[in-house]
């Protein structure tokens, strides 16, 4: 009985002044209170009034007193209804905007339209609570006052964090090989380092444990995991190869020459690569099949990523173009100019919204790559040469041997870097590591792993890249995933046109019509002017009557928008003056009145 | 210096012991989940070309009678009970969960026209080619005793149709006249005639008891009160109707069979028109039965196959057919909405799936959460060409997929001219005729 509530009745009794701060649900149980103490006195009729009204009625509508809110024993709910949501978080799960309404004559459809949309709403709003369970929340970075967060050393960072946090934080000194290219698998447990130098290591990172380790004997310009931690492929001097987690190789495919860099489409089980040729072809790893190859004509590709939002391809040319591919156009969907110089890196956030790109001139520009529209514009002293975005936004540049991580890149103008960090080499490739706190670089020295808090998501799907999953689990998703593998025709800029209504072009419509009908209801029979003799069909003659035709034809049409207006007013008054006139009516005694 | 990064504890995201289910977190955020129309896309895809894999409505064939079934009628109160009746004049009764004859009985001489079970389920009545009416027991005669009906009413003409009142103990008939019975009494205690000869079939309403409606071999269709002398209204179409089948959901909609390949759904309140019209069959549609649900019937033709049509759709949504079945005489849907049972000319009754890909049997919460997902994905993508493609395409009989082709040209021919005659003609002399007024004649009240 120490409710709120009741503190506040009680204070009243004893008849100090001091109230406490209102509270939304106090209003009821001092009614409660009302019953029980005050039915003697019978100070106040309301209350008592409805107390007997709520007893007659009981049995019948428990809910109907108390504007619909509940009582159990007395004592009303203080949060009562479900509980409110904020409004961005459901903003978060929206999919579409409401359905425009269908005329009335549609009453099917209306009724359907309006099931569709209580039942998205509904789960919108279920998305939105169960948001409120989840278990982790994301990672953080402040400084003490007046403390930049970019001069916290690692070193820092990994003391200061838990122990199985803080051995994330490591580096390998691979220093015969280099420099490094690195891939994280999509759950984040794996990584694949590719040395320059044929050097191939895949090591499950958190355990540290080296699933395997092969000197492929020819120089490496890229490694990519496949769709799951079984296979990957490593781009070599001459071919494209393919091996698995132990090591041996499964194929060589001759069709892939002197790829430079490579990308990996999940969801659609193909592996692009960008050749040295200026090639971009797509393999198809579940079937084996090259889906498509172009030549670009743009000479040597060796900047490349993929939207995450539409699977479409971004490459980085030396004129300062980035264009844009997907497997079904032959041409760059897009060709946009971003800088002076070559373009040295690019890179696509997770929402498929912005593009983060870096040349030779030095500059970091940030575009919106829906509205194809320049957003933000850096300069960095020394240029980055790679760059990578993570699971939260976070972007990671690599300039020389440094490697700063910027925040917000894209809302407010950037000053300082959120997190740098010196490594032994130059840089050769970054990675942000999925749902964790960490950027893999490679470098000429090897391989460091560093910790950039608030970069992954804390959050997984199970379903879709579960980092604990256990062998049969991932065997299952295997089959699943392969199961749902989506066609390579079905990449598009927009991801969700295949979810619009195809709404047949008029012309489309209209050709129907007149294949229904048999003649063309629109069509205008042309006024061909009669032949006639005695020099009336001059030429001058002939224009004459036709423009005396046109001319009628005009008044015609004139005439009749003119009647149709006048009819439409003459409607409207006289709507007008029912209306009025039935509002006149409402009482009897309105006739008394002058 | 604050700082967090995150550190997750395996424990809470693996299983405990090997006995446990493994966990799934889960996160719905779409930004975790891209591509997810596509994604549907494919699953819809893949559902669609499952559900023709797994479509395999024949279940059982019924074979005992010596010679056509010419009538069928379910059992009011049992599901696994069914009744025929066939051409040379025997009943048999069925029990349908052992696909085995279960009683036997000669009831007429010549064919048995009608049969139909009593709403108590306790007797059934047949009638057939030797003007009787006949009442039997639904259970089988105990040892030593003779087949005998329990009553037997000699009538003046053959009858050729007949159905029980829902509630009470009134029957009615039809044959040269629709006439009600009283069960107690030997004579009708009406009879309908409306200048017309004969009659093909006679069905009660199920919902609004009092009604009937008959065809008529005038190509007629008569409604009837029970409670009045004289016939409410009829219709008179192009062709004649062979039967017709009440929606028992709405009182107001009835279906029938006619002889132009077609079946015709009215509003009997607005019977100028049918309020649509069922193509698809290429021979005389000869039996129409609707489903409890009152959403879908199923018809049987001549042209050997039986179709399945939604209430309100032009085209039929599955077609039967087996290489061995000829002209399918009768046809009924199961009170389950589960089966249908097909009767044909060559003495067996097949027993089919109403939904020609479901899984029978007991099915785990999963499967069965599967199943509605994946037919709410079918609904959503139903109209994307390739599901579409899939989900319509059905094998057909050579002669039956030819004919089909034929006619489509025939009608395309007939339209093509008409179109010519009205661009040749005054404007309003060659009206455009929608395709469900055509084939009505005249209303009659």
């Amino acid at each position: 009985m120490a409710s709120p509530g009741e503190a506040a009745t009680d204070d009243s009794h004893v008849g100090k002044n001091k109230k406490p701060p209102a509270r939304y649900w106090q209003e009821l149980p001092e009614e409660g209170e009302d019953e029980n103490k005050d039915e003697k006195g019978g100070e106040k009729p309301l209350p008592q009034k409805d107390q007997q009204t709520q007893k007659a009625k009981k049995r019948k509508q428990p809910e109907d007193q108390r504007d619909g809110k509940n009582f159990v024993s007395g004592k009303s709910d203080p949060f009562p209804g479900p509980a409110p949501i904020p409004k961005e978080r459901v903003q978060k799960f929206k999919r579409k905007d409401k359905a425009k309404k269908p005329r009335h004559q549609h009453f099917k459809l209306r009724d359907m339209m309006k099931r569709s949309d209580e039942a998205s709403e509904m789960s919108q709003k279920q998305a939105a609570r169960f948001d409120l369970l989840l278990p982790e929340d994301a990672g953080f970075l402040e400084g003490d006052e007046d403390e930049d967060t970019c001069t916290i050393s690692q070193e820092d960072i990994a003391e200061a964090v838990d122990i199985t946090s803080g051995a994330k934080y490591f580096n390998l000194k691979l220093s015969q090989f280099g420099p490094y290219r690195v891939d994280y698998s999509k759950t984040g447990r794996h990584l694949l380092l590719g040395g320059r130098r044929g050097h191939v290591a895949c090591i499950d990172w958190q355990s540290k444990h080296l699933m395997c380790e092969i000197n492929v004997m020819e120089s490496v310009n890229d490694v990519k995991w496949l769709h799951s931690e079984a296979m990957y492929a490593v781009a070599q001097k001459k071919w494209l190869y393919i091996y698995d987690s132990n090591g041996i190789e499964l194929h060589c495919i001759r069709k892939f020459n002197d790829v430079l860099r490579m990308q990996f489409l999940p969801y659609h089980f193909l592996l692009a690569t960008a050749s040295a040729t200026s090639f971009l072809q797509y393999l198809d790893v579940s079937v084996g099949k090259e889906v498509a190859a172009f030549c670009t004509k743009t000479g040597r590709l060796d900047v490349m990523c993929q939207n995450p939002h539409n699977a479409i391809i971004h490459l980085g040319h030396p004129n300062g173009t980035v264009t844009l591919w997907s497997p079904n156009q032959k041409e760059a969907l897009v060709k946009m100019l971003c800088h002076q110089g070559g373009v040295r890196s690019v890179t696509v956030d997770k929402t498929g919204m912005y593009m983060v790109t870096s040349g030779l001139d030095k500059k970091l520009k940030v575009y919106d790559i829906r509205a194809f529209k320049p957003l933000k514009s850096y300069f960095l002293p020394a240029g980055a040469s790679c760059l990578s975005l993570s699971q939260r936004g976070l972007l990671s540049a690599a300039t020389g041997d440094v490697v700063q991580v910027y925040r917000d890149v894209w809302s407010a103008p950037v000053t300082k870097p959120y997190m740098a960090h010196r490594v032994r080499g130059s840089v050769w490739g970054l990675h942000f590591c999925p749902f964790e706190d960490v950027l893999g670089v490679g470098h000429g020295d090897g391989f460091t792993s560093m910790l950039v808090p608030g970069a992954g998501e804390p959050n997984f799907d199970g379903l879709d890249a579960n980092p604990y999953r256990s062998a049969k689990q991932r065997q299952e998703w295997e089959v699943k995933a392969l199961l749902e593998k989506i066609q390579p025709e079905l990449i598009s800029l927009d991801p969700t046109e295949l979810g619009y209504v195809d709404r047949a072009t008029f012309e489309q419509r209209h050709r129907d019509r007149v294949q229904a009908l048999g003649y063309d209801p629109l069509a205008k029979e042309k006024f061909v002017p009669k032949y006639k003799k005695k020099g009336r069909s001059s030429a001058g003659a002939v224009e004459r009557r036709k423009k005396q035709v046109a001319h009628e034809d005009q008044r015609d049409e004139i005439r009749k928008t003119v009647e149709d207006k006048m009819k439409m007013e003459k409607e409207i008054k006289e709507r007008a003056q029912k209306k009025a006139a039935l509002s006149n009516q409402k009482s009897a005694l309105d006739r008394f009145k002058k | 210096m604050k700082v967090k990064v995150l550190s997750r504890n395996p424990d809470d995201y693996v299983r405990e012991t090997k006995l446990d289910i493994q966990r799934v977190p889960r996160n719905y955020d779409p930004s975790l989940h891209p591509f997810e129309v596509s994604r549907e896309y494919t699953r819809a895809l893949n559902a669609t070309k499952l559900e023709r894999v797994f479509a395999k409505p024949f279940l059982a064939s019924l074979d005992g009678h010596r010679d056509g079934v010419n009538c069928m009628a379910k059992h009011t109160k049992s599901l696994s009970t069914l009744l025929s009746g066939s051409c040379d004049g025997e009943v048999k009764m069925w029990n349908l969960t052992k696909h085995d004859c279960v009683r036997t009985l000669q009831a007429h001489e010549g064919f048995v026209r009608g049969i139909v079970v009593r709403y108590c389920g306790t007797s059934f009545f047949t009638v057939g080619d030797d003007k009787t009416i006949k009442q039997w027991k639904m259970e089988a005669p105990g040892y030593g005793e003779a087949e005998e009906p329990l009553n037997t009413i000699l009538g003046k003409t053959v009858f050729t149709g007949l159905d029980h009142h829902q509630k009470e103990a009134v029957f009615a008939t039809c044959g040269q006249q629709v006439d009600i019975w009283d069960e107690q009494r030997s004579s009708p205690i009406r009879s309908f005639t409306w200048g017309v000869d004969s009659f093909s079939s006679v069905r009660f309403n199920p919902v609004e008891t009092e009604l009937l409606a008959s065809c008529a071999s005038d190509r007629s269709i008569v409604l009837y009160d029970m409670r009045e002398s004289a016939p409410l209204k009829k219709v008179i179409m192009t062709m004649r109707s062979n039967t017709l089948c009440w929606n028992p959901m709405e009182a107001y909609h009835f279906t029938c069979a006619n002889e132009d390949y077609n079946l015709y759904t009215y509003d009997m309140r607005n019977l100028d028109r049918p309020f649509m019209v069922h193509m698809d069959h290429v021979s005389a549609v000869l039996d129409v039965d609707y489903s409890p649900t009152g959403k879908e019937f199923v018809s049987a033709s001549f042209d050997k196959t039986i179709r399945i049509f939604q209430k309100d759709g032009g085209h039929s949504r599955e077609v039967y057919h087996t290489k061995r079945m000829q002209h399918v005489i009768c046809v009924k849907w199961s009170a389950d909405n589960k089966y249908i049972l097909s009767g044909s000319d060559e003495m067996n009754i097949r027993l089919w799936k109403a939904n020609a890909a479901e899984k029978l049997g007991v099915l785990a919460p999963r499967e069965k959460q599967a199943i509605n997902y994946n037919q709410k994905l079918k609904e959503k993508f139903q109209h994307h060409p390739q599901i579409r493609r899939i989900t319509h395409h059905r094998h057909l009989p050579k002669n039956i997929y030819h004919q089909t082709k034929e006619l489509r040209i025939m009608k395309e021919a007939r339209k093509r001219k008409e179109r010519n005659v009205r661009k040749h003609s005054r404007p309003g002399t060659v009206p455009v005729v929608s395709e469900k007024e055509k084939h009505v004649v005249t209303v009659v009240k």
